[in-house]
């Protein structure tokens, strides 16, 4: 993590529309002692990031400073990204996608968040890289969760950068907490 | 009352909201993310949702009085309230909010009009309770306060 090397906390972003949601995932993390930006879209989320469009590697206009947390290598201290699915505009999968496309920020692990326990919607998420997938309401024992992913993030940037079977749906050996089971069950609204 | 007593009827008072069914598991979650640095979290979180709540059922409210009912943007406002009751543990306001969701997938606005007026109800009942809560929460600060 390089440049990261004085950063004690971890830093976690969290994307979601819902203003209570957004205060609720803020103050979980926050107990869970790591920084967190909160913002309430995916595009405002790419804009933090610093993927302003198209090309990450345009050049970025001051409009985008006030929000960026860029430091001057271009690289923006996140180390989670935690999302909920169902947004205007850029839903959290688009948002993943982006993420995962990117040769900048594809490491940086994403979690899913959802109001609905649609098994599809989860197996897509999970396969085209999201490391969790949390139900709503979000809870603690969930929070706890994202620290293993967290972890991970440490020894993958010192070591090497592919790590491209961890998407091909086979159970993972460093994350016993997974939360595959939950979409067995069906729960009715 | 002393501090105790005090104490005593808002943990009373909330545990009769969980067997009504008023509130779920969910606020309990909420009310132990407060803590003496986050002293007025609880409240902060009622205030959220009872503004946003407000907000979402007159947006319903308009949306049904119109002749053609735009029942993809219900679906949204519907949305949001039932993933806010969820969010601070409101049950039966959520169970309400599944009512409108099932009569608006149906493209029922006789339907919907009843589930609003439940919805409506039962927010309003939810908001009575909430504001009992919290003057129980401030009386029990002002005398946390007043004895320091």
């Amino acid at each position: 993590m390089g440049n990261m090397a004085t950063q004690t906390q971890f830093h976690v972003l969290a994307v979601d529309d819902s203003l209570i949601d957004r205060k609720l995932i803020e103050r979980l993390l926050k107990t869970s002692s790591y920084q967190v930006t909160a913002v309430d879209s995916g595009s405002k989320a790419l804009e933090f990031l610093g993927l302003n469009g198209e090309n990450e590697d345009e050049e970025r206009n001051s409009s985008v400073e006030s929000v960026s947390a860029a430091d001057e290598d271009h690289q923006v201290g996140v180390n989670l990204i935690i999302t909920d699915y169902c947004m205007p505009g850029m839903t959290g999968y688009d948002l993943l996608r982006k993420i995962k496309q990117s040769s900048s920020f594809k490491d940086i692990p994403v979690v899913i968040m959802s109001s609905e326990n649609i098994p599809s919607r989860i197996n897509r998420c999970l396969e085209d890289g999201a490391e969790e997938f949390f139900l709503k309401p979000v809870k603690l024992s969930d929070v706890n969760k994202l620290r293993p992913h967290l972890m991970k993030g440490i020894t993958t940037k010192t070591e090497m950068q592919s790590n491209s079977n961890k998407r091909k749906g086979s159970e993972e050996i460093q994350s016993p907490d997974r939360t595959r089971p939950r979409y067995n069950e069906l729960e009715v609204v | 009352m002393d501090l105790a007593a005090l104490k005593t009827q808002l943990k009373n008072f909330v545990q009769s909201m969980f067997e009504e069914g008023v509130l779920d598991n969910q606020f309990s979650q909420i009310q132990a993310l407060q803590d003496s640095t986050n002293p007025n979290f609880v409240e902060e979180v009622i205030t959220l949702f009872c503004n946003d709540a407000e907000r979402i059922i007159n947006e319903i409210n308009r949306n049904l009085g119109y002749q053609n009912v735009d029942f993809s943007n219900l679906d949204s406002y519907v949305h949001q309230l039932k993933g806010s009751s969820s969010s601070i543990g409101a049950n039966r306001l959520k169970l309400a909010c599944a009512n409108l969701r099932q009569a608006s997938d149906e493209r029922n606005k006789e339907g919907c009009l009843q589930a609003l007026q439940l919805i409506t109800c039962e927010y309003c009942l939810l908001r009575r309770k909430f504001q009992a809560l919290l003057h129980l929460e401030r009386s029990i600060v002002e005398l946390e306060t007043n004895q320091k």
